[in-house]
């Protein structure tokens, strides 16, 4: 698996889309830092940002790297090499790449700045494992869509849907179903709904990281209040690391059945 | 010996392959012809384990090999359309198979056949179809495998090239490989086949040599053979 992650790896690192995804990130770094003037608020800033366009960049690059590399896969298909090892290695090659662009685009201007010697250092640690935790999940979605659909225009249609549907639409629904349902305890409910939203979910952590109750919202409020800010981080670490094991489950069940 | 035993695959509602019951055995060039969409291809990829049949079972030595993938170190393949990542070299890509397989390999050998040494730093993705196609066969013959598979392995090659890979083909079978060919050229059959298999919506219609073949239909040459299997089978 190892050979397969560091082909696809490097095969990544050399196209042109992670130097931009990169350089994008170093800009955004050093922009953010400039007009905020100070590293916690940056860092807010930046948690906004992150947790829309991780998943939004790991959807739409894992649907585009999986039709792209169709070649390669079936070439490899042909060797003898187990398909779920092919699957593992090129879904961790993508994944780790882009992680990668995240965390050094992001790491050299918080460092230039002097992240390092400052207070803040575990709170910006704690954003980037965040990112990288919501790039793992949003590229096992692409694939597990790719795999579900021939048609490339489908698949990216698709990965759009999803990403849409988490970033944008599920906040929506839940906003009108608290409305609708004001009169009731809707506790446990919220907790629920938080829970089934990868995006939803880091967020909430990251903010109770930062300790920014003003922030948090309803949701954030009620998980603070139910699990406390200690049981609250590792629950809801737990549950994002859930959120990438179990698409990851599925990639290998199906990819055992397609077809190439 | 590689048998397959009563496939069956269907795509949606499109059966292609309707309980194929086929032994090869020994070494020797067995040719698999049929017209388009009869199932060659499928076939092919079942042995290789790239499509999974609804039911029936692939042995290769007594042993069912669905789903198994270290029997593929034996197995050496020819894809039907040379279709590689367009941003990896032509080396690149033949140490990165040979990284993969770990075995020892004749690639300096075959690239000096096929006269590839000036393409060996160029992208994949420029080179031309035939160039293409004979990378294509470095990667199939590098290895000294017990089973060769080839798929329509003439498409886009120029003659030279043609009676190279003849002559490698007659070699590996002096070595008393089983060599699996798909191919729509009857003179390219007629030279080297020892076995012809039919294989015709999803059913194999005829096993056996190529005089078999022409005496079965009162045919002077395959060509007619095989329009007259055909005509009797669609009529």
């Amino acid at each position: 698996m190892l050979n397969i992650l560091r082909y696809s790896f490097f095969d990544l690192m050399r196209s042109r889309w992670s130097y931009f995804y990169f350089v994008f990130y170093l800009a955004l770094g050093f922009a953010l830092l400039f007009l905020n003037n100070s590293l916690p608020k940056a860092i807010i800033t930046l948690m906004n940002l992150i947790v829309v366009l991780t998943p939004l960049i790991g959807t739409v690059f894992g649907v585009m790297y999986f039709y792209n590399s169709r070649e390669f896969t079936e070439l490899l298909l042909a060797q003898p090499i187990k398909r779920s090892t092919i699957f593992m290695g090129q879904y961790l090659g993508i994944a780790g790449s882009l992680s990668l662009s995240l965390v050094l685009g992001l790491g050299i201007p918080f460092l230039a700045y002097g992240v390092m010697l400052s207070g803040e250092i575990t709170n910006f640690i704690f954003l980037l494992i965040d990112g990288a935790l919501l790039t793992f999940i949003f590229v096992a979605l692409a694939f597990i869509l790719s795999l579900y659909n021939e048609n490339r225009i489908k698949g990216f249609g698709y990965a759009i849907l999803i990403w849409l549907f988490f970033a944008v639409i599920y906040d929506g629904l839940f906003l009108i179903f608290l409305l609708v349902f004001e009169n009731y305890p809707l506790d446990k409910f919220s907790l629920a709904a938080t829970m089934l939203n990868p995006i939803d979910l880091s967020r909430i952590l990251v903010l109770l990281k930062l300790d920014i109750s003003a922030l948090l919202g309803y949701t954030g409020a009620v998980f603070q209040q139910f699990f406390g800010t200690a049981m609250g981080l590792f629950l809801s670490t737990f549950m994002l690391v859930l959120w990438c094991v179990l698409p990851v489950g599925i990639i290998l069940r199906v990819c055992k059945k397609k077809d190439f | 010996m590689i048998s397959f035993q009563n496939i069956h695959k269907q795509y949606g509602r499109v059966k292609v392959l309707n309980g194929v019951d086929l032994g090869l055995s020994g070494g020797g060039v067995h040719t698999i012809l049929g017209p388009n969409g009869s199932g060659k291809t499928t076939l092919i990829k079942i042995l290789l384990g790239m499509v999974i049949p609804q039911k029936g079972e692939v042995v290769i030595d007594s042993k069912i090999v669905n789903g198994k993938w270290e029997y593929r170190n034996d197995i050496d393949y020819l894809p039907q359309i040379a279709r590689f990542p367009d941003n990896l070299s032509v080396s690149e890509l033949i140490k990165m198979i040979i990284h993969l397989r770990k075995k020892s390999n004749r690639s300096e050998e075959l690239i000096r056949l096929f006269k590839l040494e000036p393409f060996l730093d160029q992208k994949l993705g420029n080179l031309s179809g035939g160039t293409r196609q004979k990378v294509n066969l470095v990667l199939a013959f590098m290895f000294d495998s017990r089973i060769i598979i080839l798929d329509e392995p003439t498409t886009g090659l120029d003659p030279v090239a043609v009676v190279h890979l003849k002559e490698l083909i007659r070699k590996e079978r002096l070595k008393g490989k089983i060599i699996l060919v798909t191919t729509h050229i009857m003179s390219f059959v007629e030279e080297m086949a020892d076995q012809i298999i039919f294989l015709l919506e999803g059913k194999i219609y005829f096993k056996g040599t190529n005089e078999e073949l022409r005496a079965k239909n009162n045919s002077k040459n395959l060509e007619h053979a095989i329009a007259t299997l055909l005509e009797v089978n669609h009529a």
